[in-house]
């Protein structure tokens, strides 16, 4: 069997593979890198990164449902020095392209914190607008079109790195929030973040999550996640990091029929550590068995017009 | 590399009411893994997720085999009750950092409570010096036998049943180790009630006195709360395993987080019980 060309380009930069990892599920590599080779990985999308160091919720911090967990960690983070010092620093050792996700309670951190990252080695920005775990920010920023526009605008400006905005799945019309994006400027969609829910013990009749309401992923959502890319896909121009409950290869497969260009995985990280390299072997004898040359050849073959 | 392997399962069978002692024979992850690790355990079912961290209860590295005692409580435990010897089942550990081990230290005081006991039985084996172990259940015990084996004293301390500790009348058997369990039977009848008319461990412990330079402690918050109150007072070191409910059990998702202050003059920050502990230092724990 030919090895097929698992290339892809975002934003003018050039990715190995169209697997990528999950915001938030992979911390910046260093554990997983003891179970994975980090250099087979297309790209790590680490964990959000805000100007100061955040502390994130109480525990319980996650919730297990029926092919879902719901978490509340609140975005602890080590904030963006100590981030740059180590993490950074860690994973340029590795050929793996670096995504930071970026997170923060006002435009104006959000903004200090592009303005930070942009002297540094990196590859690109998610722009993380959608996370439900915080009271101010996040998801306040993700839910409404011309925040959406405004905020991506003041981050661009302010940053030398290309941009992804991540949209969050919690709204009525997601095609909305992925125009507003590209309004923007985003020079790529990632989708989705997690689901608002929650989950109450019956014994103690209380919610499971301290923060009461966290965010689902895995397996639960992606049929939520697969249409939502669909649809965006359909409606906009520039490329979509597909994720929401990819736990193999089909599931990928399946994303960028829909019309994504990558593919991110998180929450099958928990359940398998080598659940990005068994995603990237899937795909691989997916397009073997298939004849497929490229993995550009099938994005959005699935699209019905 | 590290990774999620599929190890045999040679014995697992009922210890106690909703307990049960699971004997796998990993090589790999014995040799490396000492007191006070966990493994993830995964499940067969793949609407459950996430794995179910289990301490290591006792090790053999000669035999390579891991003994686990685990609660059924929920889905999870459920499901390994089902599991037969001989069938395979999914790990991944040897994870997180055991207790620390000093050769210098006289007087060991180990205090389990509950399902939290299982860890402190390989602690035991491994400890030089003296060792004196109380153990508080609340109907029935486990592993009683085993910590004798290895213990100089252990006190068992049973509460009747309303898992109300300070408010409770309990059961107490005390055993030295000179004396065989045959010479000194073990019997309600043996330690009259009487003798011991309040009793959760830490009762049990003040009453007694017990000398000790450091402490080793798992079971639930409150008990290790009421340890930390007492050997604040009565300045003794403990390291105590804490417990949190977790995803990755790796140190990558933050889920797991236990507030820890490292110093007088530092701000507590939320460490990670599966990457940073389970054990820590009682002066370092945050408690609310
Ligand atoms: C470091 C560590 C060591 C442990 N060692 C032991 C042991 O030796 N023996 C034993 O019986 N139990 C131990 N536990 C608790 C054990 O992990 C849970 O009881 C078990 O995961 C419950 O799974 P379930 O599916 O039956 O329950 P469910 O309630 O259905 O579990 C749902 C989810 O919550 C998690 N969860 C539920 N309760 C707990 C809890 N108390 N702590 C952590 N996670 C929880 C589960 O892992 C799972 O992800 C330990 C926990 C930790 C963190
Ligand atoms: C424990 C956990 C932490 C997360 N943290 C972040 C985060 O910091 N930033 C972010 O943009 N998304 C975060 N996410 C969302 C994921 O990146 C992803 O969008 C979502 O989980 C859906 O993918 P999955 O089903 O493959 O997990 C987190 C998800 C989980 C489960
Ligand atoms: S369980 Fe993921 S960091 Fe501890």
């Amino acid at each position: 069997m030919n090895k097929c060309d698992m290339r892809i380009k975002i934003a003018g930069v050039e990715f190995e593979n169209t697997v990528m990892t999950a915001s938030g599920t992979f911390g910046s590599g260093k554990e997983y890198g003891e179970y994975v080779d980090i250099n087979e990985i297309g790209a790590v999308i680490t964990k959000g990164v805000s100007s100061t160091p955040w502390r994130g919720n109480n525990t319980p911090r996650i919730a297990e449902t029926y092919g879902g967990i719901l978490n509340s960690v609140g975005l602890q983070n080590p904030g963006v020095e100590e981030f740059i010092e180590k993490d950074i620093k860690f994973l340029r050792q590795f050929d793996t392209k670096i995504i930071v996700n970026i997170v923060g309670r006002t435009f104006e951190e959000y903004c200090e914190v592009a303005r930070r990252l942009s002297s540094e080695d990196i590859d690109l920005v998610e722009l993380n607008i959608s996370c439900p775990n915080v009271k101010e920010g996040g998801v306040a920023f993700g839910t409404d079109p011309k925040m959406i526009e405004y905020i991506t605008k003041e981050v661009k400006k302010n940053l030398k790195h290309p941009l992804i905005v991540k949209l969050s799945p919690n709204v009525t019309d997601i095609v909305e929030m992925a125009k507003a994006a590209v309004d923007g400027g985003a020079d790529a969609i990632s989708m989705i973040n997690t689901l608002i829910g929650m989950a109450i013990d019956i014994h103690k009749k209380r919610p499971v999550l301290a923060n009461t309401i966290g965010g689902l992923s895995g397996p639960a959502i992606k049929p939520v996640a697969l249409r939502m890319v669909y649809q965006v896909a359909k409606a906009i121009d520039i490329p979509i990091i597909g994720m929401g409950g990819i736990m193999n290869g089909e599931d990928a497969i399946e994303f960028i029929l829909a019309g994504a260009t990558a593919v991110a995985i998180g929450t099958a990280n928990f359940a398998n550590p080598r659940a990005t390299i068994d995603v990237i072997e899937g795909i691989e004898n997916y397009l073997a068995e298939n004849s497929v040359d490229s993995i550009s050849e099938i994005r959005g073959l699935a699209i019905v017009t | 590399m590290k990774e999620k392997r599929a190890v045999e399962i040679m014995e697992n069978k009922k210890i106690a009411k909703n307990t049960y002692k699971m004997i796998i024979l990993a090589p790999l992850v014995a040799r490396e893994a000492k007191a006070g690790q966990f493994l993830n355990l995964f499940c067969k079912q793949r609407d459950l997720l996430l794995p179910r961290p289990i301490s290591i209860c006792e090790l053999d590295m000669k035999l390579g085999i891991i003994t686990l005692v685990y609660a059924v409580v929920g889905k999870g435990t459920a499901e390994l009750v089902k599991m037969l010897s001989g069938e395979k089942i999914a790990i991944m550990g040897p994870l997180g950092n055991g207790f620390d081990i000093d050769d210098t230290i006289e007087n060991h005081l180990i205090i389990g409570g509950g399902i939290g006991s299982p860890p402190l039985l390989e602690l035991v084996k491994k400890l030089k010096g003296k060792k004196t172990v109380y153990l508080g259940f609340n109907a029935e015990t486990i592993l009683a036998d085993e910590f004798k084996k290895y213990a100089d004293k252990v006190h068992i301390a049973i509460e009747n049943g309303t898992g109300d500790g300070s408010l409770s009348k309990s059961k107490v058997e005390t055993k030295n180790r000179p004396l065989s369990r045959e010479s000194r039977p073990l019997s309600r009848n043996s330690l009259p009630f009487s003798r011991y008319p309040q009793g959760n461990v830490m009762d049990l412990i003040k009453t007694n006195m017990t000398k000790a330079d450091m402490i080793y402690a798992c079971g639930p918050k409150p008990m290790l709360e009421a340890i930390n109150e007492w050997a604040k007072e009565k300045e003794i070191e403990a390291q105590f395993s804490m417990e949190e409910r977790m995803a990755c059990g790796i140190g990558a998702c933050l889920v797991c987080t236990c507030k820890i202050q490292k110093s007088e003059d530092s701000e507590w920050q939320n460490y990670r019980v599966c990457k940073d502990g389970p054990v820590f230092y009682r002066d370092e724990v945050i408690w609310e």
